[in-house]
Protein backbone atom coordinates (compact mmCIF):
# COMPACT_ATOMS: atom_id res chain seq x y z
CA UNK A 1 0.00 0.00 0.00
CA UNK A 2 2.17 2.77 -1.26
CA UNK A 3 -0.63 5.30 -1.21
CA UNK A 4 -1.35 5.17 2.51
CA UNK A 5 -0.17 8.74 2.85
CA UNK A 6 -2.98 9.95 0.61
CA UNK A 7 -5.78 11.05 2.86
CA UNK A 8 -8.22 11.19 -0.04
CA UNK A 9 -8.73 8.03 -2.03
CA UNK A 10 -10.57 9.84 -4.78
CA UNK A 11 -10.58 13.44 -5.88
CA UNK A 12 -12.51 15.04 -8.75
CA UNK A 13 -11.46 18.43 -10.07
CA UNK A 14 -13.47 20.43 -12.58
CA UNK A 15 -15.15 17.37 -14.07
CA UNK A 16 -17.42 18.18 -16.99
CA UNK A 17 -19.36 15.62 -18.99
CA UNK A 18 -21.40 16.62 -22.01
CA UNK A 19 -23.39 14.44 -24.36
CA UNK A 20 -23.91 16.48 -27.49
CA UNK A 21 -25.49 19.67 -26.18
CA UNK A 22 -26.56 18.14 -22.87
CA UNK A 23 -24.40 18.95 -19.88
CA UNK A 24 -24.69 15.92 -17.60
CA UNK A 25 -21.98 17.03 -15.17
CA UNK A 26 -20.72 20.58 -14.87
CA UNK A 27 -17.58 21.64 -13.06
CA UNK A 28 -17.80 19.03 -10.36
CA UNK A 29 -15.27 19.08 -7.50
CA UNK A 30 -15.27 16.77 -4.50
CA UNK A 31 -13.08 14.46 -2.45
CA UNK A 32 -13.65 11.06 -0.90
CA UNK A 33 -11.69 10.51 2.32
CA UNK A 34 -10.13 7.10 2.87
CA UNK A 35 -12.30 4.75 4.91
CA UNK A 36 -15.54 6.73 4.73
CA UNK A 37 -18.97 5.95 3.32
CA UNK A 38 -19.95 8.77 1.02
CA UNK A 39 -23.39 8.91 -0.54
CA UNK A 40 -24.37 10.76 -3.69
CA UNK A 41 -28.01 11.75 -3.87
CA UNK A 42 -30.13 13.88 -6.13
CA UNK A 43 -33.32 13.81 -8.17
CA UNK A 44 -33.60 11.56 -11.24
CA UNK A 45 -31.41 12.78 -14.06
CA UNK A 46 -29.09 14.68 -11.71
CA UNK A 47 -26.07 12.89 -13.18
CA UNK A 48 -25.36 10.35 -10.44
CA UNK A 49 -24.90 7.32 -12.68
CA UNK A 50 -23.00 9.42 -15.23
CA UNK A 51 -20.65 10.37 -12.41
CA UNK A 52 -20.10 6.68 -11.60
CA UNK A 53 -19.48 5.91 -15.25
CA UNK A 54 -16.87 8.67 -15.41
CA UNK A 55 -15.11 7.51 -12.23
CA UNK A 56 -15.04 3.84 -13.32
CA UNK A 57 -13.96 4.57 -16.88
CA UNK A 58 -17.07 3.67 -18.86
CA UNK A 59 -16.39 6.91 -20.68
CA UNK A 60 -13.78 9.63 -20.15
CA UNK A 61 -14.94 13.03 -18.89
CA UNK A 62 -15.14 15.85 -21.40
CA UNK A 63 -12.98 17.96 -19.07
CA UNK A 64 -11.39 17.74 -15.66
CA UNK A 65 -9.36 15.24 -13.70
CA UNK A 66 -10.21 12.22 -11.61
CA UNK A 67 -7.41 11.35 -9.19
CA UNK A 68 -7.25 7.98 -7.47
CA UNK A 69 -4.58 7.48 -4.81
CA UNK A 70 -2.84 10.59 -6.07
CA UNK A 71 -2.68 9.51 -9.71
CA UNK A 72 -4.89 10.71 -12.55
CA UNK A 73 -7.16 7.98 -13.95
CA UNK A 74 -9.64 9.87 -16.12
CA UNK A 75 -7.94 8.76 -19.34
CA UNK A 76 -7.89 5.05 -18.42
CA UNK A 77 -10.16 2.30 -19.79
CA UNK A 78 -12.56 0.59 -17.37
CA UNK A 79 -10.45 -2.55 -16.96
CA UNK A 80 -7.35 -0.51 -16.11
CA UNK A 81 -9.26 1.42 -13.46
CA UNK A 82 -10.48 -1.89 -12.03
CA UNK A 83 -6.83 -2.99 -11.88
CA UNK A 84 -5.97 0.15 -9.91
CA UNK A 85 -8.50 -0.79 -7.23
CA UNK A 86 -11.93 0.67 -7.99
CA UNK A 87 -14.79 -1.76 -8.30
CA UNK A 88 -18.46 -1.14 -8.91
CA UNK A 89 -22.00 -2.46 -9.15
CA UNK A 90 -24.65 -1.39 -11.63
CA UNK A 91 -27.99 0.31 -11.23
CA UNK A 92 -29.66 -2.28 -13.45
CA UNK A 93 -28.13 -5.54 -12.30
CA UNK A 94 -25.39 -6.61 -14.71
CA UNK A 95 -24.59 -10.11 -13.51
CA UNK A 96 -23.25 -12.78 -15.82
CA UNK A 97 -26.53 -14.66 -16.13
CA UNK A 98 -24.91 -17.47 -18.09
CA UNK A 99 -22.75 -18.37 -15.08
CA UNK A 100 -23.29 -19.75 -11.62
CA UNK A 101 -23.27 -17.65 -8.47
CA UNK A 102 -19.79 -18.94 -7.63
CA UNK A 103 -18.43 -18.25 -11.12
CA UNK A 104 -19.67 -14.67 -10.95
CA UNK A 105 -17.62 -14.06 -7.82
CA UNK A 106 -14.69 -16.03 -9.24
CA UNK A 107 -14.64 -13.67 -12.19
CA UNK A 108 -14.47 -10.81 -9.71
CA UNK A 109 -11.02 -12.12 -8.67
CA UNK A 110 -9.81 -11.45 -12.20
CA UNK A 111 -7.95 -8.24 -11.34
CA UNK A 112 -5.76 -10.06 -8.83
CA UNK A 113 -5.25 -13.57 -10.17
CA UNK A 114 -5.27 -14.39 -13.86
CA UNK A 115 -3.81 -16.95 -16.22
CA UNK A 116 -2.74 -16.45 -19.81
CA UNK A 117 -4.55 -17.99 -22.78
CA UNK A 118 -1.65 -20.35 -23.48
CA UNK A 119 -1.16 -21.37 -19.84
CA UNK A 120 -4.85 -22.19 -19.48
CA UNK A 121 -4.90 -24.16 -22.73
CA UNK A 122 -2.09 -26.42 -21.58
CA UNK A 123 -3.43 -26.55 -17.97
CA UNK A 124 -0.05 -25.81 -16.46
CA UNK A 125 0.16 -26.73 -12.77
CA UNK A 126 0.52 -23.05 -11.99
CA UNK A 127 -2.81 -22.24 -13.60
CA UNK A 128 -4.49 -25.12 -11.76
CA UNK A 129 -3.17 -23.78 -8.44
CA UNK A 130 -4.44 -20.34 -9.28
CA UNK A 131 -7.86 -21.70 -10.16
CA UNK A 132 -8.07 -23.41 -6.76
CA UNK A 133 -7.04 -20.23 -5.00
CA UNK A 134 -9.69 -18.24 -6.89
CA UNK A 135 -12.35 -20.77 -5.94
CA UNK A 136 -11.47 -20.61 -2.25
CA UNK A 137 -11.47 -16.80 -2.22
CA UNK A 138 -14.84 -16.75 -3.99
CA UNK A 139 -16.38 -19.20 -1.52
CA UNK A 140 -15.18 -17.05 1.38
CA UNK A 141 -16.86 -14.01 -0.15
CA UNK A 142 -20.09 -15.93 -0.73
CA UNK A 143 -20.08 -16.80 2.97
CA UNK A 144 -19.53 -13.14 3.83
CA UNK A 145 -22.49 -11.98 1.72
CA UNK A 146 -24.64 -14.90 2.86
CA UNK A 147 -25.06 -16.73 -0.45
CA UNK A 148 -22.76 -19.67 0.24
CA UNK A 149 -25.53 -22.28 0.01
CA UNK A 150 -26.55 -21.03 -3.45
CA UNK A 151 -23.10 -21.20 -5.03
CA UNK A 152 -24.19 -23.70 -7.67
CA UNK A 153 -27.32 -21.84 -8.78
CA UNK A 154 -27.43 -19.88 -11.98
CA UNK A 155 -27.05 -16.16 -11.25
CA UNK A 156 -30.23 -15.54 -13.26
CA UNK A 157 -32.31 -17.70 -10.95
CA UNK A 158 -31.76 -15.55 -7.82
CA UNK A 159 -34.41 -13.09 -6.62
CA UNK A 160 -33.51 -9.44 -7.18
CA UNK A 161 -32.41 -8.87 -3.58
CA UNK A 162 -29.86 -11.65 -3.79
CA UNK A 163 -28.74 -10.59 -7.25
CA UNK A 164 -27.91 -7.19 -5.78
CA UNK A 165 -25.92 -8.85 -2.99
CA UNK A 166 -24.14 -11.06 -5.49
CA UNK A 167 -23.13 -8.03 -7.52
CA UNK A 168 -21.62 -6.51 -4.40
CA UNK A 169 -19.85 -9.82 -3.73
CA UNK A 170 -18.45 -9.89 -7.25
CA UNK A 171 -17.16 -6.34 -6.80
CA UNK A 172 -15.59 -7.26 -3.45
CA UNK A 173 -13.72 -10.19 -4.97
CA UNK A 174 -11.26 -7.77 -6.55
CA UNK A 175 -10.44 -6.49 -3.03
CA UNK A 176 -10.98 -2.90 -4.12
CA UNK A 177 -9.82 0.13 -2.15
CA UNK A 178 -12.90 1.96 -3.34
CA UNK A 179 -16.23 0.32 -4.12
CA UNK A 180 -18.90 2.23 -6.03
CA UNK A 181 -22.41 0.98 -5.38
CA UNK A 182 -25.10 2.20 -7.77
CA UNK A 183 -28.45 2.04 -5.97
CA UNK A 184 -27.84 -1.13 -3.95
CA UNK A 185 -31.27 -0.90 -2.32
CA UNK A 186 -33.38 -0.08 -5.42
CA UNK A 187 -36.26 -2.50 -5.82
CA UNK A 188 -35.60 -4.24 -2.51
CA UNK A 189 -38.17 -4.81 0.24
CA UNK A 190 -37.57 -3.65 3.80
CA UNK A 191 -35.85 -6.82 5.01
CA UNK A 192 -33.62 -7.00 1.95
CA UNK A 193 -32.77 -3.32 2.30
CA UNK A 194 -31.76 -3.93 5.89
CA UNK A 195 -29.50 -6.83 4.82
CA UNK A 196 -27.95 -4.66 2.12
CA UNK A 197 -27.20 -1.75 4.45
CA UNK A 198 -25.62 -3.95 7.10
CA UNK A 199 -23.51 -5.54 4.39
CA UNK A 200 -22.32 -2.12 3.23
CA UNK A 201 -21.41 -1.21 6.81
CA UNK A 202 -19.55 -4.51 7.21
CA UNK A 203 -17.59 -3.87 3.99
CA UNK A 204 -16.68 -0.41 5.23
CA UNK A 205 -15.66 -1.78 8.62
CA UNK A 206 -13.10 -3.95 6.83
CA UNK A 207 -11.42 -0.80 5.55
CA UNK A 208 -12.94 -0.39 2.09
CA UNK A 209 -14.00 3.11 1.12
CA UNK A 210 -17.58 3.17 -0.15
CA UNK A 211 -19.10 5.55 -2.67
CA UNK A 212 -22.83 5.10 -2.89
CA UNK A 213 -25.65 6.31 -5.10
CA UNK A 214 -28.97 5.70 -3.43
CA UNK A 215 -32.55 6.96 -3.43
CA UNK A 216 -33.61 5.31 -0.19
CA UNK A 217 -33.09 8.20 2.26
CA UNK A 218 -33.32 5.97 5.31
CA UNK A 219 -30.37 3.95 4.05
CA UNK A 220 -28.42 7.04 3.08
CA UNK A 221 -28.98 8.87 6.38
CA UNK A 222 -28.20 5.77 8.42
CA UNK A 223 -24.96 4.62 6.94
CA UNK A 224 -23.26 7.61 5.29
CA UNK A 225 -20.51 9.67 6.85
CA UNK A 226 -20.95 12.34 4.22
CA UNK A 227 -23.47 13.17 1.54
CA UNK A 228 -23.03 14.93 -1.78
CA UNK A 229 -26.16 16.33 -3.42
CA UNK A 230 -26.33 16.72 -7.19
CA UNK A 231 -28.94 18.56 -9.21
CA UNK A 232 -28.71 19.06 -12.99
CA UNK A 233 -25.11 17.88 -12.90
CA UNK A 234 -24.05 20.45 -10.29
CA UNK A 235 -23.08 20.00 -6.69
CA UNK A 236 -25.68 21.85 -4.61
CA UNK A 237 -24.67 20.63 -1.16
CA UNK A 238 -22.08 18.50 0.58
CA UNK A 239 -21.69 17.55 4.23
CA UNK A 240 -22.66 15.21 7.04
CA UNK A 241 -26.22 13.72 6.94
CA UNK A 242 -27.67 16.06 9.60
CA UNK A 243 -26.62 19.17 7.63
CA UNK A 244 -28.02 17.81 4.40
CA UNK A 245 -31.33 16.87 5.99
CA UNK A 246 -31.95 20.53 6.91
CA UNK A 247 -30.45 22.22 3.85
CA UNK A 248 -33.06 24.42 2.17
CA UNK A 249 -31.41 23.95 -1.24
CA UNK A 250 -31.75 20.19 -1.00
CA UNK A 251 -35.38 20.38 0.03
CA UNK A 252 -36.03 22.72 -2.86
CA UNK A 253 -34.31 20.43 -5.35
CA UNK A 254 -36.35 17.46 -4.24
CA UNK A 255 -39.73 19.03 -3.63
CA UNK A 256 -39.72 22.17 -5.77
CA UNK A 257 -39.43 25.83 -4.74
CA UNK A 258 -42.92 26.13 -3.28
CA UNK A 259 -42.62 23.36 -0.74
CA UNK B 1 -22.41 -27.53 -20.50
CA UNK B 2 -19.29 -26.09 -19.06
CA UNK B 3 -17.42 -29.00 -17.58
CA UNK B 4 -15.91 -30.88 -20.45
CA UNK B 5 -15.69 -34.37 -19.01
CA UNK B 6 -12.77 -36.67 -19.76
CA UNK B 7 -14.90 -39.74 -20.47
CA UNK B 8 -16.63 -38.42 -23.61
CA UNK B 9 -13.26 -37.32 -24.97
CA UNK B 10 -11.89 -40.83 -24.40
CA UNK B 11 -14.92 -42.40 -26.10
CA UNK B 12 -14.59 -39.96 -28.97
CA UNK B 13 -10.86 -40.70 -29.35
CA UNK B 14 -11.61 -44.44 -29.36
CA UNK B 15 -14.23 -43.95 -32.06
CA UNK B 16 -11.72 -42.02 -34.18
CA UNK B 17 -9.19 -44.80 -33.61
CA UNK B 18 -11.37 -47.72 -34.73
CA UNK B 19 -13.44 -45.97 -37.40
CA UNK B 20 -11.16 -46.66 -40.39
CA UNK B 21 -10.93 -50.35 -39.46
CA UNK B 22 -14.72 -50.60 -39.10
CA UNK B 23 -15.32 -48.80 -42.37
CA UNK B 24 -13.02 -51.21 -44.17
CA UNK B 25 -15.25 -54.12 -43.15
CA UNK B 26 -18.38 -52.62 -44.73
CA UNK B 27 -18.16 -52.08 -48.49
CA UNK B 28 -20.90 -49.42 -48.53
CA UNK B 29 -18.91 -47.08 -46.27
CA UNK B 30 -15.42 -48.11 -47.35
CA UNK B 31 -14.66 -44.59 -48.56
CA UNK B 32 -15.90 -42.86 -45.40
CA UNK B 33 -12.42 -42.36 -43.90
CA UNK B 34 -11.69 -40.07 -46.86
CA UNK B 35 -14.73 -37.94 -46.00
CA UNK B 36 -13.67 -38.05 -42.37
CA UNK B 37 -10.36 -36.45 -43.32
CA UNK B 38 -12.31 -33.48 -44.69
CA UNK B 39 -14.56 -33.49 -41.62
CA UNK B 40 -11.44 -33.37 -39.43
CA UNK B 41 -9.98 -30.48 -41.42
CA UNK B 42 -13.25 -28.55 -41.10
CA UNK B 43 -13.45 -29.41 -37.37
CA UNK B 44 -10.17 -27.56 -36.85
CA UNK B 45 -11.87 -24.44 -38.19
CA UNK B 46 -15.14 -24.86 -36.34
CA UNK B 47 -13.49 -25.54 -32.96
CA UNK B 48 -11.94 -22.09 -33.08
CA UNK B 49 -15.04 -20.52 -34.59
CA UNK B 50 -17.20 -22.04 -31.87
CA UNK B 51 -14.99 -20.44 -29.21
CA UNK B 52 -15.34 -17.13 -31.04
CA UNK B 53 -19.11 -17.30 -31.58
CA UNK B 54 -20.42 -19.33 -28.71
CA UNK B 55 -18.16 -18.09 -25.96
CA UNK B 56 -16.93 -14.65 -27.02
CA UNK B 57 -20.16 -13.85 -28.88
CA UNK B 58 -18.58 -12.62 -32.10
CA UNK B 59 -19.55 -13.65 -35.62
CA UNK B 60 -17.07 -14.09 -38.45
CA UNK B 61 -18.22 -14.54 -42.04
CA UNK B 62 -14.67 -14.63 -43.33
CA UNK B 63 -13.12 -17.81 -42.04
CA UNK B 64 -13.03 -19.34 -45.52
CA UNK B 65 -10.46 -16.63 -46.28
CA UNK B 66 -8.17 -17.66 -43.39
CA UNK B 67 -8.62 -21.28 -44.47
CA UNK B 68 -7.62 -20.19 -47.97
CA UNK B 69 -4.63 -18.13 -46.81
CA UNK B 70 -3.23 -21.20 -45.05
CA UNK B 71 -3.86 -23.40 -48.09
CA UNK B 72 -2.34 -20.94 -50.59
CA UNK B 73 0.71 -20.12 -48.47
CA UNK B 74 1.40 -23.84 -48.15
CA UNK B 75 0.74 -24.35 -51.86
CA UNK B 76 2.78 -21.41 -53.16
CA UNK B 77 5.78 -21.89 -50.88
CA UNK B 78 6.07 -25.64 -51.46
CA UNK B 79 5.36 -25.62 -55.20
CA UNK B 80 7.24 -22.47 -56.25
CA UNK B 81 10.01 -22.42 -53.67
CA UNK B 82 10.32 -26.07 -52.69
CA UNK B 83 10.14 -25.22 -49.01
CA UNK B 84 9.52 -27.72 -46.22
CA UNK B 85 5.72 -28.21 -45.85
CA UNK B 86 5.81 -28.05 -42.04
CA UNK B 87 7.71 -24.77 -42.15
CA UNK B 88 5.13 -23.43 -44.63
CA UNK B 89 2.37 -24.47 -42.26
CA UNK B 90 4.03 -22.41 -39.53
CA UNK B 91 4.55 -19.43 -41.83
CA UNK B 92 0.90 -19.67 -42.88
CA UNK B 93 -0.22 -19.57 -39.26
CA UNK B 94 2.00 -16.59 -38.41
CA UNK B 95 0.89 -14.63 -41.49
CA UNK B 96 -2.76 -15.43 -40.76
CA UNK B 97 -2.34 -14.29 -37.15
CA UNK B 98 -0.99 -10.93 -38.32
CA UNK B 99 -3.70 -10.52 -40.96
CA UNK B 100 -6.45 -11.49 -38.49
CA UNK B 101 -5.14 -9.00 -35.93
CA UNK B 102 -5.15 -6.27 -38.59
CA UNK B 103 -8.69 -7.11 -39.73
CA UNK B 104 -10.09 -7.75 -36.27
CA UNK B 105 -8.59 -4.97 -34.18
CA UNK B 106 -10.52 -1.98 -35.53
CA UNK B 107 -13.88 -3.76 -35.54
CA UNK B 108 -13.45 -5.60 -32.24
CA UNK B 109 -12.72 -2.38 -30.39
CA UNK B 110 -16.30 -1.38 -31.14
CA UNK B 111 -19.37 -2.89 -29.53
CA UNK B 112 -21.81 -4.72 -31.78
CA UNK B 113 -21.51 -6.91 -34.82
CA UNK B 114 -18.93 -4.95 -36.75
CA UNK B 115 -16.71 -8.01 -37.00
CA UNK B 116 -19.32 -9.76 -39.16
CA UNK B 117 -19.24 -6.83 -41.61
CA UNK B 118 -15.46 -6.54 -41.66
CA UNK B 119 -14.91 -10.28 -42.15
CA UNK B 120 -17.58 -10.45 -44.86
CA UNK B 121 -15.75 -7.78 -46.85
CA UNK B 122 -12.39 -9.32 -46.07
CA UNK B 123 -13.54 -12.77 -47.29
CA UNK B 124 -14.70 -11.31 -50.59
CA UNK B 125 -11.43 -9.39 -51.09
CA UNK B 126 -9.30 -12.47 -50.41
CA UNK B 127 -11.46 -14.54 -52.76
CA UNK B 128 -10.86 -11.99 -55.52
CA UNK B 129 -7.11 -12.07 -54.84
CA UNK B 130 -7.06 -15.88 -55.15
CA UNK B 131 -8.81 -15.55 -58.51
CA UNK B 132 -6.86 -12.64 -59.94
CA UNK B 133 -3.26 -13.04 -58.79
CA UNK B 134 -2.77 -15.68 -61.45
CA UNK B 135 1.03 -15.75 -61.40
CA UNK B 136 0.95 -16.78 -57.72
CA UNK B 137 -2.27 -18.69 -57.30
CA UNK B 138 -2.94 -20.06 -60.75
CA UNK B 139 -6.18 -18.06 -60.84
CA UNK B 140 -9.55 -19.79 -61.17
CA UNK B 141 -7.86 -22.95 -62.50
CA UNK B 142 -6.11 -23.37 -59.18
CA UNK B 143 -2.70 -24.82 -58.48
CA UNK B 144 -1.65 -28.44 -58.51
CA UNK B 145 1.41 -30.47 -57.60
CA UNK B 146 1.33 -29.58 -53.91
CA UNK B 147 3.40 -32.28 -52.17
CA UNK B 148 2.06 -34.64 -49.51
CA UNK B 149 3.28 -34.59 -45.92
CA UNK B 150 5.98 -36.70 -44.37
CA UNK B 151 7.64 -36.69 -40.95
CA UNK B 152 11.11 -38.15 -40.33
CA UNK B 153 10.79 -40.29 -43.44
CA UNK B 154 7.27 -41.45 -42.58
CA UNK B 155 4.97 -40.59 -45.50
CA UNK B 156 1.37 -39.67 -44.82
CA UNK B 157 0.56 -41.02 -48.24
CA UNK B 158 -2.56 -43.10 -47.63
CA UNK B 159 -6.03 -41.94 -46.62
CA UNK B 160 -5.72 -43.75 -43.32
CA UNK B 161 -2.36 -42.29 -42.41
CA UNK B 162 -3.57 -38.80 -43.22
CA UNK B 163 -6.78 -39.50 -41.31
CA UNK B 164 -4.85 -40.27 -38.14
CA UNK B 165 -2.60 -37.24 -38.59
CA UNK B 166 -5.51 -34.83 -39.03
CA UNK B 167 -7.66 -36.28 -36.26
CA UNK B 168 -4.69 -36.36 -33.90
CA UNK B 169 -4.34 -32.61 -34.44
CA UNK B 170 -8.11 -32.11 -34.09
CA UNK B 171 -8.16 -33.88 -30.73
CA UNK B 172 -5.18 -31.85 -29.53
CA UNK B 173 -6.88 -28.60 -30.61
CA UNK B 174 -10.12 -29.75 -29.00
CA UNK B 175 -8.47 -30.48 -25.66
CA UNK B 176 -6.52 -27.21 -25.72
CA UNK B 177 -9.69 -25.24 -26.46
CA UNK B 178 -11.70 -27.14 -23.85
CA UNK B 179 -9.02 -26.31 -21.27
CA UNK B 180 -9.21 -22.64 -22.17
CA UNK B 181 -12.99 -22.69 -21.82
CA UNK B 182 -12.79 -24.26 -18.37
CA UNK B 183 -10.17 -21.82 -17.11
CA UNK B 184 -10.29 -18.26 -15.90
CA UNK B 185 -9.81 -17.20 -19.50
CA UNK B 186 -12.98 -19.06 -20.50
CA UNK B 187 -14.80 -17.42 -17.62
CA UNK B 188 -13.68 -14.02 -18.87
CA UNK B 189 -14.94 -14.89 -22.36
CA UNK B 190 -18.35 -15.92 -21.09
CA UNK B 191 -18.47 -12.76 -19.01
CA UNK B 192 -17.86 -10.69 -22.14
CA UNK B 193 -20.69 -12.58 -23.84
CA UNK B 194 -23.07 -11.78 -20.97
CA UNK B 195 -22.17 -8.13 -20.32
CA UNK B 196 -19.26 -6.26 -21.80
CA UNK B 197 -19.59 -3.35 -19.40
CA UNK B 198 -19.65 -5.59 -16.32
CA UNK B 199 -16.72 -7.64 -17.62
CA UNK B 200 -14.76 -4.43 -18.18
CA UNK B 201 -15.62 -3.15 -14.70
CA UNK B 202 -14.24 -6.41 -13.28
CA UNK B 203 -10.89 -5.85 -14.98
CA UNK B 204 -11.38 -7.92 -18.14
CA UNK B 205 -9.78 -6.26 -21.17
CA UNK B 206 -12.73 -6.87 -23.45
CA UNK B 207 -11.18 -5.73 -26.74
CA UNK B 208 -7.95 -7.65 -26.18
CA UNK B 209 -9.80 -10.90 -25.46
CA UNK B 210 -12.01 -10.60 -28.51
CA UNK B 211 -8.98 -9.99 -30.71
CA UNK B 212 -7.09 -12.88 -29.08
CA UNK B 213 -9.89 -15.37 -29.71
CA UNK B 214 -10.43 -14.11 -33.23
CA UNK B 215 -6.73 -14.54 -34.00
CA UNK B 216 -6.70 -18.01 -32.41
CA UNK B 217 -9.67 -19.12 -34.51
CA UNK B 218 -8.07 -17.68 -37.66
CA UNK B 219 -4.79 -19.51 -36.95
CA UNK B 220 -6.64 -22.82 -36.57
CA UNK B 221 -8.40 -22.15 -39.90
CA UNK B 222 -5.03 -21.48 -41.53
CA UNK B 223 -3.66 -24.76 -40.15
CA UNK B 224 -6.72 -26.52 -41.55
CA UNK B 225 -6.04 -24.90 -44.92
CA UNK B 226 -2.49 -26.26 -44.98
CA UNK B 227 -3.72 -29.76 -44.18
CA UNK B 228 -6.31 -29.41 -46.92
CA UNK B 229 -3.72 -28.38 -49.52
CA UNK B 230 -1.33 -31.20 -48.67
CA UNK B 231 -4.11 -33.77 -48.67
CA UNK B 232 -5.74 -32.91 -51.98
CA UNK B 233 -2.44 -31.79 -53.60
CA UNK B 234 -4.60 -29.29 -55.48
CA UNK B 235 -6.42 -26.09 -54.52
CA UNK B 236 -8.61 -23.63 -56.37
CA UNK B 237 -10.41 -20.48 -55.21
CA UNK B 238 -13.93 -21.98 -55.33
CA UNK B 239 -13.22 -23.89 -52.11
CA UNK B 240 -12.68 -20.66 -50.21
CA UNK B 241 -15.71 -18.65 -51.28
CA UNK B 242 -18.30 -16.86 -49.18
CA UNK B 243 -20.59 -19.88 -49.23
CA UNK B 244 -17.99 -21.96 -47.43
CA UNK B 245 -17.83 -19.34 -44.66
CA UNK B 246 -21.58 -19.60 -44.32
CA UNK B 247 -21.41 -23.39 -44.34
CA UNK B 248 -19.05 -23.18 -41.37
CA UNK B 249 -21.65 -21.11 -39.52
CA UNK B 250 -24.33 -23.69 -40.36
CA UNK B 251 -22.09 -26.45 -38.98
CA UNK B 252 -21.77 -24.58 -35.69
CA UNK B 253 -25.45 -23.62 -35.53
CA UNK B 254 -26.51 -27.22 -36.18
CA UNK B 255 -24.19 -28.60 -33.52
CA UNK B 256 -24.93 -25.88 -31.00
CA UNK B 257 -22.71 -22.87 -30.63
CA UNK B 258 -22.56 -22.78 -26.85
CA UNK B 259 -20.96 -26.18 -26.72
CA UNK B 260 -17.64 -27.10 -28.21
CA UNK B 261 -18.90 -30.66 -28.80
CA UNK B 262 -21.51 -29.09 -31.05
CA UNK B 263 -18.75 -27.95 -33.40
CA UNK B 264 -17.56 -31.54 -33.85
CA UNK B 265 -21.04 -33.05 -34.32
CA UNK B 266 -22.32 -30.30 -36.62
CA UNK B 267 -19.19 -30.35 -38.74
CA UNK B 268 -19.27 -34.13 -39.09
CA UNK B 269 -22.93 -34.11 -40.15
CA UNK B 270 -22.67 -31.25 -42.63
CA UNK B 271 -19.50 -32.68 -44.17
CA UNK B 272 -21.18 -36.03 -44.77
CA UNK B 273 -24.29 -34.30 -46.07
CA UNK B 274 -22.39 -32.24 -48.60
CA UNK B 275 -19.79 -34.83 -49.64
CA UNK B 276 -22.05 -37.85 -49.69
CA UNK B 277 -25.69 -37.82 -48.71
CA UNK B 278 -26.80 -34.73 -50.59
CA UNK B 279 -25.08 -35.54 -53.90
CA UNK B 280 -28.52 -36.50 -55.22
CA UNK B 281 -29.81 -32.93 -54.75
CA UNK B 282 -27.04 -31.40 -56.84
CA UNK B 283 -27.45 -27.61 -56.89
CA UNK B 284 -30.59 -27.80 -54.76
CA UNK B 285 -28.27 -28.73 -51.92
CA UNK B 286 -28.37 -25.10 -50.84
CA UNK B 287 -32.08 -25.40 -50.08
CA UNK B 288 -31.37 -28.24 -47.68
CA UNK B 289 -28.82 -26.10 -45.83
CA UNK B 290 -31.34 -23.30 -45.65
CA UNK B 291 -33.93 -25.69 -44.25
CA UNK B 292 -31.44 -26.98 -41.66
CA UNK B 293 -30.55 -23.47 -40.55
CA UNK B 294 -34.21 -22.50 -40.32
CA UNK B 295 -35.12 -25.63 -38.40
CA UNK B 296 -32.28 -25.23 -35.93
CA UNK B 297 -32.92 -21.53 -35.33
CA UNK B 298 -36.63 -21.99 -34.71
CA UNK B 299 -36.89 -25.44 -33.08
CA UNK B 300 -33.44 -26.12 -31.65
CA UNK B 301 -31.75 -22.86 -30.74
CA UNK B 302 -29.21 -24.77 -28.68
CA UNK B 303 -28.44 -27.01 -31.67
CA UNK B 304 -27.98 -30.76 -31.42
CA UNK B 305 -25.93 -30.23 -28.26
CA UNK B 306 -29.16 -29.03 -26.63
CA UNK B 307 -31.04 -32.24 -27.41
CA UNK B 308 -29.82 -34.22 -24.35
CA UNK B 309 -31.11 -31.41 -22.13
CA UNK B 310 -34.51 -31.43 -23.84
CA UNK B 311 -34.79 -35.22 -23.51
CA UNK B 312 -33.82 -35.01 -19.83
CA UNK B 313 -36.57 -32.42 -19.42
CA UNK B 314 -39.15 -34.89 -20.79
CA UNK B 315 -38.16 -37.53 -18.30
CA UNK B 316 -38.30 -35.18 -15.37
CA UNK B 317 -41.94 -34.39 -16.13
Amino acid sequence: MSADMEENVLELQGVVMTFGGLMALSDLNFKVRRGMIKAIIGPNGAGKTTLFNVITGSFPPTQGTVTFNGRPIQHLKAHKIADRGISRTFQTVELFGNMTVLENVMLGCYTRIRTSFIASGFVLPRSRRKEKQIRETALKILKFIGLADKFKDSADSLPLGEQKLLEIGRALASEPELICLDEPAAGLNETETHVASSLIKAINAKGTTVLLVEHDMKVVMNISDEILVLNYGRKIAEGPPEDIRNSPMVIEAYLGADA
Amino acid sequence: MLRIAKLPIAVFALFILVFPWTARQIPAIEHYPDIMVFAGIYCLITIGLSLLMGYAGQISIGHAAFFGIGAYISGILTVNYGMNPWACMGIGMVVTAVVAALVGTPSLKLKGHYLAMATLAFGIIIFIIFNEETQWTGGPDGMSGIPGLSLFGFEFDSVERYYYLVWGVVIAAFIFTANVIQSGTGRALRAIHASESAAGAMGVDVARFKILVFVYSAVLASLAGSFYAHYLNFINPATFDLFFSIKLLIMIALGGMHNIWGAIVGTGLITFLSNEWLQYFEEFEVIVYGAILLFVTVILPEGLAGVPGIVKGWFRR
